[in-house]
């Protein structure tokens, strides 16, 4: 039994009509129907955040929400993030703060951090320490990526 | 890995899928609201329903609202919903300072209060308040809709008493009075994971002594509920440490705790007398 669709996704503004299977995963249907390979797949099941995108502005995990409940809505993924030539604010800040070694979890926590600083861009140390827990990274230990996001939160404002 | 092959069903309104619901749950049909613990579980293979129905497009299931002292929580309302000023007094407070511990946000801007409620996981933070509030689950089926106490609706782990066809198209929860006293406390071995224990309490002061205790233990048995025999220890005392330390002992010897390969019954023992009195010195 298969039960494909046509859909639309709006992707970074993009729009990318798109034949899926019901049960493709949104972050597949991203990096493999649309192409945009930026955003990772981990763990497939919801746990290490690689794959956070945001929808209608509110992060997600692209892996525990199928492509068909995604039309219509508005995704951004971290190909969206730079303008031109210009990297966004947190992305300069990844790097200057060396917030990444391998690099595999950046999209996400870029996404992450991004969807609510947006909102809120005065994050206790606390609150950023809570958030950031929300993504796994194996690399760095976490401390240059507070150091980034804290740094990148005051470029946003 | 991936999920296994669907049929996806996407109703537009409580009747069409209330009416799917029925056609579909004998074939393993499912519904799909947040989706945080299903799709996992799907992607495990744990799960493989033929048929999902997906309700996130029923506008009418997103309504959170509180009138006539009951907060309503529709199907599709996140647990992102309760961590805002939405929802006032001491119900609201107590909701906001539960939320923040149940997973991560990224997970709490899809999941569902609803979800959580009808997946019973023991270690559910909402299952919890549930219990403790004495909420009530409302049902929907092609039989009409029946309306079930949270002491009526847990029957183990993962394990209701709704049937096949039953829709929950939402909980109440009752608006506690103003000066209720809430406090909330669990432990996880990492931020967000799953609870080994938990406590919620909530209690009046009248005068100086404790009236309409209320305590509540998840995560540490097969499911959440009131524990009487640590509410009655409460029930006109004044709230200080020896009233707590004895509520707390006497819901440490009332429960019946689960054991895993982490957790011993005396391990988890021990965690729901400490976090009974933290909850109840939080309260205070």
């Amino acid at each position: 039994m298969t039960d494909r669709r046509e859909i639309t996704l709006k992707i970074n503004g993009t729009e990318y009509t798109i034949n899926v299977e019901a049960r493709r995963t949104l972050v597949d249907a991203i990096r493999e129907e649309c192409g945009q390979t930026g955003t990772h797949i981990g763990c497939e099941h919801g746990v290490c955040g690689a794959c956070t995108v945001l929808v209608n502005g509110n992060p997600v995990r692209s892996c525990l929400m199928f492509a068909v409940q995604a039309e219509g809505q508005s995704i951004r993924t971290v190909e969206g993030l730079q303008q031109g030539e210009q990297l966004h604010p947190l992305q300069e800040s990844f790097m200057k703060h060396h917030a990444l070694q391998c690099g595999f979890c950046t999209p996400g926590f870029l996404m992450l951090a991004v969807g609510v600083l947006e909102k809120n861009p005065d994050l206790t140390d606390e609150e950023l320490s809570d958030l950031l827990s929300s993504n796994l990274c194996r690399c760095t230990g976490y401390e240059n990526i507070m150091k980034a996001v804290r740094a990148g939160a005051d470029g946003m404002k | 890995m991936k999920p296994a092959s669907f049929a996806y069903h996407a109703p537009k309104s409580v009747d069409e899928a209330v009416s799917l619901l029925d056609e579909l749950a004998p074939q393993d049909g499912r519904i799909l609201a947040g989706g945080q613990s299903l799709v996992a579980t799907m992607a495990f293979r744990m799960a493989r329903p033929s048929h999902l129905i997906d309700i996130n497009g029923i506008e009418e299931l997103a309504k959170l609202s509180a009138d006539h002292g009951v907060v309503r929580i529709g199907a599709c309302v996140r647990h992102c919903a309760f961590d805002s000023d939405a929802l006032t007094g001491a119900t609201g407070a107590l909701l906001r300072k539960v939320v923040r511990n149940i997973a991560h946000l990224p997970i709490r801007t899809r999941g569902t209060f609803c979800g959580s409620v009808a997946n019973a996981d023991p270690a559910s933070e909402w299952c919890c308040v549930m219990a403790a509030l004495d909420g009530v689950a409302v049902l929907r089926s092609p039989r009409g809709t029946r309306r079930v106490p949270a002491a009526e609706l847990y029957q183990g782990v993962m394990a209701t008493s709704m049937a096949e066809d039953e829709l929950l198209i939402a909980a109440e929860l009752p608006m506690l009075a103003d000066d209720t006293r809430t406090g909330f406390i669990e432990f996880s071995r990492r931020q967000g994971d799953f609870a080994i224990a938990m406590a919620l309490v909530t209690y009046r002061l009248e005068g100086t002594v404790i009236v309409e205790p209320r305590v509540a233990i998840g995560g540490a048995e097969t499911y959440p509920r009131r524990i009487s025999e640590s509410e009655t220890v409460l029930q006109g005392r004044a709230p200080c440490e020896a009233t707590f330390v004895a509520a707390a002992e006497a819901a440490a010897v009332a429960i019946d705790p689960m054991e895993d390969i982490n957790n011993t019954a005396r391990y988890r023992r021990n965690l729901v007398r400490d976090l009974t009195q933290k909850a109840l010195e939080l309260a205070a």
